[in-house]
């Protein structure tokens, strides 16, 4: 029996010709639903198009709704980039959100493969444990973190900021989820081959399940870049800040200065769009397996 | 792969730097921690330069966190121990810091309860706890009237004669509120809301003028819920009657936005609320003492940021931070803080110049510190919500005033009985 | 020797001896950042510990003095509120919308960019976007169209009964993209040739959808039913920006556990009573997640 995986874009394999997959002729009923999605999908953007229209704006004219401001400006902007600590905050967030999403990637990647290719004793004991890290609010982990970062001198370091989200019970419950969809069979075929159980996750299992694995790094990279509560506690140097700390600086007391902060919102939305529009071409990405005869 | 990731992160740790160079053996380093609010940061950084020129022994570290996270952050730095010497905080908490073992009292060969007594305004006396103080504010704030010209003038009012009392207040917010032909507000005479400073106005100022008190002198007992507290109320409620009131609560979702909008009247707010309308082109507003009882008396309820001195600060520490603390406190300080951060002096002194009791902005609410109480809170964020939740029970359940107003008390009660029964 | 040894290994005493070897990392990391500050919690919610004093045991007084608090029983109802309406609600939309877009092939990536859109901004923006939204006349989006079509202004989150639901739709709007791409992800990793097969075999389209896509989306299924329960049950953001204060009002109508332990926990500093009720809400995840699997059988 041989067995092969080749990925191929779904788009690309087959006659791609119309509004849908497949060659099948147009019919009213589908062009009804590609109405419906498109109009769909324009509801939900109208919350962040009213975002960047705030931004857009000078602070007396924001509580009027309106999307098109009467008097466009990008007072907002200029005094947002002006303060030289929001470029710094922009580089701090992106540094640590790229590294945790490596590590992330990496380690729930392996042991979500682990948990779902691996027939041990405790297997959903451990499974299980792992979940549960989700259970435990944020809130009621940052002091002991807090306690354990002053203990081994990593308040005020990017470690600090970073170390408690190295690996996370989510991704390694959806890798799992993933990896339910590669055969065994590519597996063991894989192990007569010779390979060792590294290779056989890296080099067979990891390239099937890359709509997986771009959705992960999408996933914790956003969830890097809008984290919040522990960055504040970590942090003490405004150096360190990340984007939505610093965001928060725009919160004064008894008021809060929403035109700048829509303003920084706006602008901390364009990596995050960047990274998206750059994996999102992978998830689309089907995989097509081939060779698979029983 | 993996080795490659670890030495990743090893390097990004080097590269968190640590905190600046070892101190000198004969310098004592304190550290000072406030929120975030630009004026208020560069107004501590020049008392800091001038401070340390003066002690060269000293240094102080100035950290700043921002406003609406700065209770988060304390409260995780203080089982660590790795929190300020000294700290800036609102009045408010004070006894919840006290409680938490977080502050020392004052040294009184420094502040001497005499002194404090004499020069402070009165109600600075709340920061005493059991015969000690435990902090000093550098600058005060009160409540004035807020009113926009322009609508006065279009309700062809007289746009320079803000109501006086509180018949007269109702009575122009009347004419200033605007309906759609369904009965919607499209503008209101007069802002509200618990959640701003409606909750200090309704308990300091109108329980007072209505013939009440709302706690006993001791501060351990609940008293509105006696005389003046029920007609307090009502007439708080009045104003925001579905078909005749005069506002409602979340109208533009809160008062100052309201206001600021041009579509509030009247507004009740703080000193430091000036700032933000110098800066709202088109608006053109005064500012007035608050409106006085149909006897003519008038109440203002004053609130202020202190410092305090935690219990981290030992030795020379404790030291260093009393002769720091002394000087923001000093009367050089306060008026370095009102140039820069547009704060009204917490001694009187320095508060009731002439220029300042004349000044067209700041001269309301300097008068108003002269007949203002300040509540002596327990836990003013769970306070706040009982006024908030008073209001809302009448409002949105259809509850009676009385029994709404028996509950808020009742629980009050049980706070302030949780904290001075322990 | 040692190879001597490995050799001598069944083979899955071998896999069961890789498997350890590539958990050790997780295993310490779990162990250290996240198990021990959780065993911690739990010990916490025995005392009356307030941050800074000295904690002392204080036996179930904590549990105790829960079973009589109305507010913490107002807000566990919340808290299922959210779930309940949340979960089914979003993953329905999320299936309907991830299995046509699937279909679609004219700008599908600009569609589906729409849909993830709002999953990529702050949290905070969005909410007060949100906020106003819901805002009466005169500047109310959804209040205006209402009163443009004749109807009666409502008061959404200045009413005990349409706050809850009010703040559900922003935070069902906000997981919406991810559970798309999730579903779409999944769909994907279908292989093609057993859809050839189903249509060699002369399967309709509904056919196909119940007998083919949900049986074999049924690991993505089970992954979203569980995180977005999880997701659910622990709502805090939405709540805490779009209420007055953050106080989950009006009347604590809104209020989920999340906020209940954070406002026990950094504003009366009462971390015994938070500890306590983040237990409670720890076994009910826990159990809500075991029931999950089981009933969708996952391995």
């Amino acid at each position: 029996m041989t067995v092969q995986a080749t990925p191929v874009d779904a788009y690309e394999s087959g006659a791609r010709i119309g509004l849908f997959r497949g060659n099948k002729p147009i019919r009213p009923g589908r062009i009804v639903m590609w109405t419906l999605l498109l109009m769909g999908g324009i509801a939900m953007v109208m919350p962040f198009i009213f975002m960047i229209s705030t931004s857009l704006k000078y602070p007396w004219e924001i509580y009027d709704l309106r999307l098109i401001p009467n008097e466009p400006t990008l007072e907002n902007y200029i005094f947002v980039l002006a303060d030289g600590r929001f470029f710094r905050w922009f580089l701090n967030s992106l540094l640590i959100a790229t590294l945790t999403t490596v590590s992330v990637v990496f380690f729930d990647s392996l042991v979500g493969y682990v948990l779902c290719k691996f027939d041990f004793r405790g297997r959903w004991l451990v499974f299980i444990a792992i979940l549960s890290t989700l259970m435990i609010p944020t809130e009621m982990l940052v002091i002991p973190w807090y306690l354990m970062s002053q203990s081994f001198g990593w308040l005020d370091t990017y470690w600090g900021i970073m170390f408690p989200g190295i690996m996370t019970g989510f991704g390694t419950f959806l890798m799992k989820q993933f990896f339910e969809s590669v055969p065994d069979d590519f597996i063991h075929a894989a192990r007569i081959d010779g390979l060792n159980e590294f290779q056989i996750w890296w080099q067979v299992a990891m390239p099937l399940v890359t709509p997986a694995l771009s959705a992960l790094a999408i996933f914790v990279f956003l969830g890097n870049w809008t984290a919040f509560l522990w960055p504040l506690i970590v942090t003490t140097d405004t150096d360190l800040y990340t984007i939505p700390v610093g965001l928060a600086s725009f919160s004064v007391e008894a008021q809060v200065q929403w035109e700048l902060i829509m303003t920084g919102a706006s602008l901390a939305t364009i990596p995050t769009l960047v990274v998206f529009l750059v994996f999102q071409r992978y998830i689309i990405r089907g995989v097509v397996l081939t060779g698979l005869k029983g | 792969m993996k080795r490659t990731l670890a030495a990743l992160l090893g390097g990004t740790m080097l590269a968190g730097f640590a905190i600046g160079p070892a101190a000198a053996q004969d310098v004592v380093e304190i550290d000072y921690w406030q929120y975030f609010f630009q004026a208020r940061v560069d107004a501590i950084d020049a008392l800091i330069e001038r401070f340390e020129d003066a002690n060269p022994d000293i240094r102080v570290n100035h950290t700043h966190f921002p406003y609406a996270d700065y209770r988060t952050r304390v409260a995780a730095a203080i089982p660590a121990g790795e929190g300020p010497d000294v700290v800036q905080l609102f009045y408010g908490w004070l006894f919840d810091y006290i409680d938490a073992g977080l502050l020392q009292p004052l040294p009184q060969d420094v502040f001497p309860h005499g002194e404090i007594e004499a020069e402070f305004f009165p109600m600075v006396q709340a920061m005493q706890v059991d015969g000690e103080y435990y902090a000093l504010p550098t600058a005060v704030r009160s409540l004035a009237l807020f009113w926009n010209k322009r609508m006065f003038d279009q309700a062809g009012l007289d746009p320079d004669d803000p109501p006086e009392t509180l018949d007269e207040l109702m009575e122009v917010a009347a004419a200033l509120t605007q309906r759609d032909r369904a009965g919607n507000l499209t503008a209101v005479g007069m802002t509200a809301g618990m959640t701003a400073q409606d909750h200090h106005w309704w308990r300091e100022v109108l329980v007072r003028q209505f013939g009440g008190q709302p706690y006993s002198d001791d501060n351990t007992q609940v008293t509105y819920d006696e005389a003046g507290g029920l007609e307090a109320l009502e007439f708080y409620l009045g104003m925001l009657d579905p078909e005749e009131g005069v506002s409602a609560i979340g109208f533009m979702d809160e008062p100052q936005a309201a206001f600021r909008a041009g579509r509030a009247g009247m507004h009740i707010d703080g000193s430091f609320r000036l700032g933000a309308l110098r800066g709202t082109r088109g608006l053109q507003w005064g500012v007035a003492e608050l409106p006085a009882n149909a006897d003519g008396v008038r109440f203002n309820f004053s609130s202020y940021w202190v410092n305090g001195i935690t219990r981290k600060a030992e030795g020379p520490k404790a030291e260093a931070s009393a002769r720091f603390l002394a000087y923001i406190t000093s009367e050089e300080a306060m008026q370095l803080w009102l140039e820069v951060v547009g704060e009204l002096p917490a001694r009187q002194a320095a508060a009731l110049t002439e220029a300042n009791l004349a000044h067209p902005e700041f001269g309301p609410f300097i008068r108003g510190l002269g007949y203002a109480n300040a509540t002596t809170f327990v836990s003013e964020g769970q306070q706040r919500q009982l006024m908030v939740d008073m209001i809302d029970r009448v409002l949105l359940e259809d509850m009676s005033p009385a029994e709404s107003l028996q509950i808020a008390a009742d629980a009050e009660q049980a706070l302030l009985d949780d904290f001075y029964g322990n | 020797m040692v190879t001597g040894f490995y050799h001598r290994m069944s083979i899955s005493q071998k896999l069961a001896m890789w498997a350890w070897i590539f958990l050790i990392p997780a295993v310490l990391f779990y162990s250290i950042i996240r198990f021990y500050p959780t065993f911690n919690s739990f010990w916490i919610s025995l005392t009356d510990w307030d941050l800074l004093s000295e904690a002392n045991f204080i036996g179930f007084e904590n549990y105790a003095r829960m079973l009589q608090d109305p507010v913490f029983w107002k807000v566990f109802g919340n808290t299922f509120a959210y779930l309940f309406l949340g979960t089914p609600i979003s993953l329905v939309i999320a299936f309907v919308v991830a299995y046509y877009l699937d279909q679609v092939r004219f700008m599908h990536g600009f569609i589906r960019a729409l849909y993830f859109i709002p999953f990529l901004t702050t949290a905070v923006a969005m909410a007060w976007v949100w906020r106003w939204f819901y805002q009466p006349v005169p500047i109310g989006v959804f209040n205006n169209v209402l009163s443009a079509l004749g109807m009666e202004a409502q008061p959404f989150l200045r009413s005990t009964t349409q706050a809850l639901p009010a703040i559900l739709a922003p935070a069902i709007w906000a997981g919406l993209g991810f559970q798309i791409v999730i579903f779409m992800a999944g769909i994907r990793a279908i292989p093609d040739s057993y859809y050839e097969a189903a249509r060699i075999d002369g399967a309709g389209k509904w056919q196909i959808l119940r007998e083919i896509t949900i049986p074999l989306l049924r690991p993505t299924i089970v992954f979203l039913v569980v995180i977005s329960s999880i997701g659910f049950l622990r709502i805090f953001d939405q709540v805490f920006n779009m209420t007055p204060q953050g106080d989950g009002g009006p009347l604590n109508s809104t209020k989920p556990l999340v906020l209940y332990i954070y406002e026990t926990g950094f504003d009366v500093f009462d971390m015994g009573y938070a500890a306590a009720q983040t237990v409670v809400l720890f076994l009910i995840l826990l159990v809500i997640t075991l029931l999950q699997l089981r009933l969708l059988r996952a391995t």
